[in-house]
C-alpha cells in the first residue's frame, strides 16, 4: 500500500486525527471508515450521484472526489453536522420527513446537505432553480416529486 | 435553524411518518454498507472479464503472497451445493470450468484493507480461453447450448378461442425493449460474522431473507439454524436483490478466516453483479373489427434471460399472460420464451415482464386507432376489461377492474399550459446545453394503459408470517418483510394502531431466527401479504386482549370494543386505556397469512393463475427537438387503481418513483451490450433521470374500489406506475415526430437520423409474426 | 510529505523536486475517479488547491487571464459572462453543482478528454495556455498542449498556470448535446465565435474526434459569405454549405454513448443554430424567442 500518512481534518467544527492512512483515500472513505461519520454515502464513488455530498469551506462538493489528505485546513461539514444536537432535526430534515421525501434514504444525506447549501445561497429559489441545484443528487426511489415538495416546505418555513 | 422531532403516528388512511425517517435524514440509519465489526476484514469478488470462456486454470498464489490477505477462495472451497438459484439452482457460486457472463464470480479474497483486497483480486491469475458468446436472443434457441440445461429457460404459450379468426383491420409490428437496470442507490453489501457454533450471522440488504437462507444453507452445507440472516438497511432494490449476490461468498470468507468480513460492491460491480430487466424482442399482430373491437391478438415474445435462470420462468409467464394488455379479446395466440445467452443474467425488475408486453400492446393499440381513424383513448375504452370479463388465460376477473374509470380520469386531466415558445430556456429539450431552436421543437402527447398481476401465482402457495405481542401497553410486531424504502415499516405500525388502538408500536428487527418467512418484497405483494399477516396477528391479539379484559372485569366479551386507545364497554362500565388493561400479561400471536389459492397454467396457458390485478393509465407530454432528437418530458399524468389508500404520501411516492423509472426506460436507460460485454457499468454512462429530467407528475385520480380478498382492500401499488409510463412517453414522442419508434429507450439518433433519412430504423424491416401452431 | 499542499508555484516545484513521481491534483473530479477504482495509485500527490498564482482572473489590456485554478462555478461569475460568455455557458453544462464547485479549468485541460466542455471554447478563442515549471514559463496553443485523447505535452513538474483569451471577443455560443439534462458527457459540443471586428467566424467541435477540431473550411467559407457591413446572416444555401463543411470536419466514432453518424449530424445542427442565434441576438430579435441570457 505504500507509506502511510497522518494528518488532521476539521469536520463539523472539531479537529480529528487521521493516522496510518493510505494517501489515496478519499474524504468519503476517511469520514466513513476512520472518523465514525458514515452519514455520507457511497452510491457510486465517481462524483456521479451526490450521495457523498459535504460542504468544504462552504462549497458543496462530492467527498468521494476529494483526496482526504488534501482537505487539511478546510472546514468540512457533513450531514451529521447539520442538526443542533442529539435528538434534533434541521428545518430541511424535518421537511423531508413531513413531505415524504424519504424512501430508502440512501440519497437523503446528500440531498439534505445540497438543500442546506441551496437555501443558504438562495433562500427563495424557483422550482427550476431547485431542480438545477439538486441536479447532482440522484434519487431512484422518489422521482423527486416529494423532494421538491420538501425543499419548498423548508423554503416556506424560512420565509416566515 | 432546528426543529424538535415531530412524527405523525397515524392509522390506516393517514400519512403516518416513517419510523426510520429520523435516522435516515440525520445520516444515522445503518445501511448494509455502513456496518462495522471489530477486527473485520474486507472481501472482494473476482469476476470474469469475458462473457464466455473456458477456465483452464486459476492461480491464486500471487494473491496469497500479499501481506494482509487472509483468505482466497474458489469453487473448490464451496462445501455444499456449488450452485444456487431462486427457482432452480443453475448458477455457480464461483464459476469452474466455464464462465457464462461478463462479471461472473470466479474467486473471492478477504484482506485487512479494501485496497489490499482489490490488489489481491487483481493478483489472481485466471487462465481463460474465451469462446464465441451467444448474444442474439432471437437465434439463441437454435444456437449451441451454453449450459447443460440448454438455452431455453422457459416457454409459455397462451391460446384461446379460434386461432384462425380474422378481423377487418390488421396491424402489426416488431418492438424491442432494451436491458434496464434497477440502479438502486445502495450498492450490494453485507457483513458476515462467524459464530462460535460453526454457524454464521449475516447482516445483509436483500429482498427475501428466508429464501436467501435456504440457498445459502445448501451451499454452505450448514443446517438452517446455523445460517442466521439479519436485515441490514436496504438502499432500494426494485428487483436487484431478489437473487443472491455475495451472500454465500461472504459467509465462506468469514467461516474460513474466523473473522467478520464485509463486502461492499463498487457501482461497476453492482451493475455487473445483479440481474437486470429482460430485454425483449416482440412481434405482434392485432386483428380488429371495423369499429375497433379486438378480434384476435397474436404475439411472439422473446426475452433474453442471460446466462442463468433466476426468475425467468415467472417473467415469461407474466409477459405471455399480460400480452394483450387490459383489454377483452376472445382469440389469442401468444407465445413467450425466455432464452439463455451469454448476456448478463436477467430476472426481477419492477414490472416483471409486463413492462415489455405493455410497450408492444400499447403501440399496437395506437396503430389500430390510427388505421381506423378512432381516437386512441376511445379505442381503448371500446375494448377495456371489466369485472366479470376473462383474460386470455380464461381467468375471470373476480376482483375490481375499474379500468374505464382509470382511463377516463387520466385522459380528462387538463393538459399543461405553455409550450416550446414560452418555456424557459433550461426547460427546452437539451436544457442547459442550449441546443434547442424553438421553431424546431414539437410537442407530443401519448397515452397508455397497463395491467399487472399482483403477487405470486401459478399455483405457488405464497404466504407471510408475523407476530404481534402486547406487553405493558407496548405492541411489538415481528415480521421478516424487507423494507426497501417503500414504507412497509410505516404500514405495519399503522395496522397495529388501527387494530389495537395503541400509538407506540415497536418493530422487531427482521431476521430469520425469530420468525418465519414473509416472502419477497416484490411483485407488489407486501401490503397484501405481510400487511395481511400483521393485521391477522394483531386481530388475534386484540381478541385475546378483549377476552382477558372481559374476564378481569366480569363482563361479556362482545360488549367490549377499542376506541381511541381505550377499551370501553357499551354501557361505559369499563373504560380503561389499552396500555393499562392487562398488567403483567403477555399477549402474543404468531400467524401465517396465505392468499386464496391459484392454479397452474395448462399447456395452452389456461388457468386461474393469478390472485389479483391492478390497472394504471399514463398520459405523457413531451417536447421533441426534431433535428437533434433530444426529448424533454414535460409532464406525466396518471390514474391508478389502488383499491384503498392506506398512506397517501407514501402512495404518491410509489407512483412518482415508478414513473421516474418509466421515463428512464423510455428515453435514456439501457445497459449497452457489445457481444456480451457491458459497455456502461457506471452512473456516468448508465444514465437515470436527474431532477432536471424528471417532469412533474399529476395524479389525476386514485381509484379506490376495495379489492375483495385483500385484507385491507388495498391493491399493491409499486409496479403499475412503472409499466404504461414507458409506453406513454414513447407514444408522445411518436405523436410529436410521426415516427414509428418501435424501440425503448428512444435514442436521439432514432429521431434525428430517421427524419433526415440517413438510416433506416432498426426493426423496420419486414414484419414476420411467426407464432408456433 | 507524500501529499503536499503548496501555497505558491515555487513551493509546488520544490515538492516536485523532492518527489519527482508526485502526481498533480487540481479539483479531483477526474483524478479521484481513477484513484477510487484503483486505476491510479499515486506514490505522492502535489495538490494545487491553495496555489495563489492559479487563483482568480484579471484583465491585462484586451486580454482576459484566467487562473487555471478557477472552478466552473467561479467561471460562471456574472462579470465573466460579458468577458467570455462561451466559457460561462460551457461551465454551466459541466456535471453538477458539486462537480462545478471542484472541477477546474486547468484540470479540464490537463485531463484532455475529447469531450472536455471548456476545450471547444478555448479552441475557438485561440486561447494561449501558460505552463510553468522550475525552469520557467512557456505559452502553448491548445493543439500544442493536447495532442490526443487524454494526452498532453506537459512534462514532469509542469503546471498549467493560466489561460489567456481575448476579452469580450465578439459573440460567443456554446452548445452541448447530451442524453440527459445534467451530469452528462457531451455526445457532441460546439463553440462558435463571431468576431465582428476581425470579420471572422471560428467554429470548434468537441467529442467528434480525438481532440477538439477547428472546422477551418467551414469557418473560411462562412466568413467570406457574411455581409459584415450589414451584419446579416447568409442565405440558406450558404448556411447549408457551412453546415456540410462542419460535418465533414468532424471525425467522430461509434461508441457506447452514441454513433458517428449522429455525432456528425449533431455538430452540423449545432453549428448552424449557433450561427443563427448569434445573428438573431446581435440584431436584437425578439428577446422572447431567443432569450439566451446567461
Amino acid at each position: 500500500m505504500g507509506e502511510l500518512i497522518d494528518y488532521q481534518l476539521c469536520v463539523n467544527g472539531r479537529e480529528h486525527d487521521v493516522v496510518d492512512s493510505w494517501l489515496g483515500e478519499s474524504l468519503l472513505y476517511v469520514l466513513r471508515e476512520r472518523l465514525g461519520l458514515p452519514g455520507s454515502k457511497n452510491a457510486c464513488e465517481q462524483g456521479e450521484c451526490g450521495s457523498c455530498s459535504v460542504l468544504m469551506d462552504g462549497k458543496l462538493v462530492c467527498s468521494c472526489m476529494v483526496l482526504a489528505a488534501s482537505a487539511v485546513g478546510a472546514d468540512i461539514v457533513t450531514v451529521e453536522g447539520l442538526s443542533a444536537g442529539e435528538n434534533d432535526l434541521s428545518d430541511v430534515q424535518a421537511a423531508f420527513l413531513a413531505e415524504g421525501g424519504v424512501q430508502c434514504g440512501f440519497c437523503t444525506p446528500g440531498f439534505v446537505v445540497s438543500v442546506h447549501d441551496l437555501l443558504e445561497h438562495n433562500p427563495d429559489p424557483t422550482e427550476l432553480e431547485i431542480r438545477e441545484a439538486v441536479s447532482g443528487n440522484l434519487c431512484r426511489c422518489t422521482g423527486y416529486g416529494r423532494i421538491l415538495a420538501a425543499v419548498q416546505a423548508a423554503q416556506e418555513t424560512r420565509r416566515r | 435553524m432546528s426543529t424538535a422531532l415531530g412524527t405523525r403516528r397515524g392509522r390506516l388512511g393517514e400519512s403516518a411518518s416513517r419510523p426510520d425517517g429520523v435516522p435516515k435524514v440525520r445520516g444515522e440509519f445503518a445501511f448494509s454498507s455502513d456496518l462495522y465489526a471489530e477486527g473485520m476484514l474486507w472481501g472482494h469478488i473476482v469476476r470474469s472479464p469475458h462473457p464466455a470462456a473456458a477456465i483452464r486454470a486459476i492461480d491464486v498464489s500471487g494473491a496469497l503472497r500479499i501481506p494482509g490477505v487472509r483468505a482466497v477462495l474458489t469453487s473448490d472451497d464451496v462445501p455444499g451445493r456449488k450452485t444456487f438459484g431462486l427457482d432452480y439452482p443453475d448458477q455457480p457460486v464461483f464459476a469452474w470450468d466455464v464462465v457464462r457472463y461478463m462479471g461472473e464470480p470466479v474467486a473471492a479474497v478477504a484482506a485487512d484493507h479494501p485496497d489490499t483486497a482489490r490488489r489481491a483480486a487483481a493478483a489472481i491469475i485466471v487462465d481463460y480461453a474465451p469462446t464465441e458468446p451467444v448474444t442474439n436472443p432471437v437465434v439463441a434457441e437454435d444456437a449451441e447450448p451454453i449450459h447443460p440445461l440448454g438455452n431455453v429457460l422457459h416457454r409459455q404459450r397462451v391460446r384461446t378461442g379460434d386461432p384462425d379468426a380474422t378481423g377487418a383491420v390488421v396491424v402489426e409490428g416488431r418492438y424491442e425493449t432494451a436491458m434496464q437496470d434497477q440502479a438502486q442507490m445502495g450498492p450490494e453489501s453485507g457483513l458476515a460474522i462467524p459464530g462460535e457454533d460453526g454457524g454464521v450471522d449475516l447482516y445483509i440488504a436483500t429482498q427475501w431473507l428466508h429464501i436467501d437462507q435456504e440457498q445459502m444453507a445448501a451451499c454452505l452445507a450448514l443446517p438452517l439454524e446455523k445460517v442466521r440472516l439479519h436485515l441490514a438497511g436496504v438502499g432500494g432494490s426494485f428487483g436487484a436483490r431478489e437473487d443472491l449476490s455475495m451472500q454465500v461468498q461472504i459467509c465462506l470468507l468469514a467461516l474460513r478466516t474466523g473473522r467478520p468480513v464485509k463486502i461492499v460492491y463498487s457501482r461497476e460491480e453492482s451493475f455487473l453483479g445483479h440481474v437486470h430487466r429482460h430485454p425483449a424482442v416482440m412481434w405482434y399482430r392485432h386483428h380488429a373489427d371495423a369499429v375497433g373491437r379486438l378480434v384476435k391478438v397474436e404475439a411472439r415474445i422473446i426475452l433474453d434471460g442471460g446466462a442463468y435462470l433466476s426468475t425467468s420462468t415467472a417473467v415469461t409467464m407474466n409477459a405471455a399472460c399480460m400480452a394483450p394488455g387490459p383489454y377483452r379479446v376472445q382469440n389469442a395466440v401468444v407465445e413467450a420464451v425466455a432464452v439463455r445467452t451469454n448476456n448478463p443474467p436477467c430476472g426481477a425488475m419492477r414490472g416483471f415482464g409486463s413492462v415489455q408486453a405493455c410497450f408492444a400492446h400499447e403501440a399496437q393499440m395506437d396503430k389500430l386507432a390510427a388505421a381506423l381513424g378512432i381516437d386512441p383513448v376511445e379505442l381503448r375504452l371500446r375494448n377495456v376489461l371489466r369485472s366479470g370479463d376473462s383474460l386470455i388465460t380464461g381467468q375471470v376477473l373476480r376482483g375490481t377492474a375499474p379500468v374505464a374509470e382509470v382511463i377516463r380520469t387520466c385522459a380528462a386531466a387538463p393538459l399543461p399550459t405553455g409550450g416550446p415558445m414560452t418555456a424557459a430556456d433550461i426547460e427546452l429539450p437539451g436544457g442547459a446545453g442550449r441546443t434547442a431552436d424553438r421553431d424546431r421543437v414539437r410537442r407530443g402527447v401519448g397515452f397508455a394503459v397497463s395491467i399487472k398481476n399482483l403477487m405470486y401465482g401459478g399455483g405457488f402457495d405464497d404466504y407471510s408470517s408475523a407476530r404481534c405481542r402486547l406487553e405493558d401497553g407496548v405492541v411489538t410486531i415481528t415480521c421478516a418483510a424487507v423494507e426497501v424504502g417503500q414504507g412497509f415499516v410505516t404500514l405495519a405500525q399503522q395496522i397495529a394502531r388501527d387494530v389495537l388502538g395503541v400509538v407506540d408500536v415497536v418493530l422487531a428487527p427482521p431476521g430469520t431466527t425469530d420468525i418465519g418467512s414473509a416472502g419477497s418484497t416484490s411483485a407488489s405483494r407486501q401490503t397484501w401479504m405481510s400487511g395481511g399477516a400483521v393485521q391477522k396477528a394483531c386481530v388475534a391479539v386484540r381478541e385475546q386482549l378483549l377476552t382477558s379484559v372481559a374476564s378481569r372485569h366480569g363482563v361479556v366479551r362482545e360488549t367490549l370494543e377499542i376506541a381511541d386507545g381505550r377499551i370501553v364497554s357499551v354501557d361505559g362500565a369499563v373504560d380503561i386505556p389499552v396500555s393499562e388493561a392487562t398488567p403483567g400479561e403477555v399477549l402474543e400471536e404468531t400467524v401465517e397469512f396465505h392468499h386464496a389459492p391459484t392454479a397452474e397454467l395448462d399447456e395452452d396457458g389456461q388457468g386461474d393463475a393469478f390472485v389479483s390485478f391492478a390497472f394504471a393509465a399514463h398520459r405523457a407530454v413531451v417536447d421533441v427537438d426534431l433535428d437533434l432528437g433530444l426529448v424533454r418530458v414535460v409532464e406525466i399524468a396518471t390514474s391508478q387503481d389502488v383499491g384503498r389508500v392506506l398512506n397517501p404520501v407514501q402512495l404518491v411516492g410509489q407512483l412518482e418513483g415508478g414513473i421516474a423509472q418509466g421515463v428512464g426506460l423510455a428515453v435514456m436507460e439501457e445497459i449497452v451490450l457489445d457481444h456480451g460485454r457491458v459497455r456502461n457499468p457506471s452512473f456516468t454512462d448508465y444514465v437515470i433521470p436527474t431532477a432536471l429530467d424528471m417532469p412533474p407528475v399529476h395524479i389525476a385520480a386514485l381509484i379506490e374500489e376495495a379489492e375483495p380478498g385483500s385484507p385491507m382492500g388495498a391493491k399493491g401499488a409499486g409496479e403499475p406506475p412503472m409499466i404504461s409510463s414507458v409506453a406513454a412517453v414513447v407514444a408522445a414522442i411518436r405523436n410529436a415526430t410521426g415516427l414509428e419508434l418501435p424501440r425503448a429507450p428512444v435514442r436521439p439518433q432514432d429521431i434525428a437520423l430517421a427524419r433526415s433519412g440517413a438510416r433506416p430504423e432498426p426493426g423496420s424491416g419486414p414484419i414476420n409474426v411467426e407464432v408456433s401452431p | 510529505m507524500l501529499v503536499s499542499l503548496p501555497v505558491s508555484l515555487e513551493e509546488a516545484f520544490d515538492a516536485f523536486e523532492r518527489c519527482p513521481d508526485a502526481q498533480l491534483l487540481a479539483g479531483g473530479t477526474d483524478f479521484m475517479v481513477e484513484v477510487n477504482f484503483a486505476l491510479r495509485r499515486p506514490p505522492a500527490v502535489v495538490c494545487l488547491r491553495k496555489v495563489e498564482e492559479l487563483k482568480g482572473w484579471r484583465l491585462e489590456g484586451s486580454e482576459l487571464v484566467l487562473g487555471a485554478g478557477l472552478t466552473y462555478t467561479e467561471l460562471m461569475a456574472p462579470r465573466l459572462s460579458d468577458l467570455v460568455p462561451g466559457l460561462v455557458q460551457a461551465s454551466r453544462t459541466v456535471g453538477s453543482p458539486q462537480i462545478r464547485n471542484a472541477g477546474t479549468l486547468g484540470g479540464n485541460l490537463g485531463t484532455a478528454s475529447p469531450a472536455g466542455d471548456s476545450l471547444p471554447v478555448l479552441a475557438a478563442l485561440d486561447a494561449k495556455i501558460v505552463v510553468a515549471s522550475k525552469q520557467g514559463r512557456r505559452s502553448l496553443e491548445l493543439d500544442d498542449l493536447i495532442v490526443g485523447p487524454k494526452r498532453t505535452t506537459l512534462g514532469p513538474g509542469e503546471v498549467i498556470v493560466e489561460v489567456r483569451v481575448p476579452a469580450a471577443l465578439g459573440s460567443q455560443e456554446f452548445l452541448k448535446v447530451g442524453t440527459r439534462n445534467a451530469m452528462v458527457i457531451a455526445v457532441a459540443n460546439v463553440a462558435l465565435v463571431v468576431d465582428w471586428e476581425g470579420h471572422s467566424v471560428r467554429c470548434a467541435l468537441g467529442s467528434v474526434g480525438p481532440v477538439v477540431i477547428r472546422a477551418r473550411d467551414a469557418e473560411e467559407l462562412i466568413s467570406s459569405r457574411i455581409d459584415w457591413a450589414g451584419r446579416t446572416l447568409p442565405g440558406d444555401r450558404d448556411l447549408a454549405e457551412f453546415t456540410a463543411l462542419v460535418r465533414s470536419a468532424a471525425r467522430p466514432i461509434d461508441d457506447h454513448r452514441s454513433t458517428a453518424d449522429y455525432r456528425r449530424h449533431a455538430v452540423g445542427v449545432c453549428a448552424e443554430r449557433a450561427l443563427e442565434r448569434v445573428f438573431a441576438n446581435h440584431n436584437g430579435e425578439t428577446l422572447e424567442r431567443t432569450s439566451w441570457a446567461s
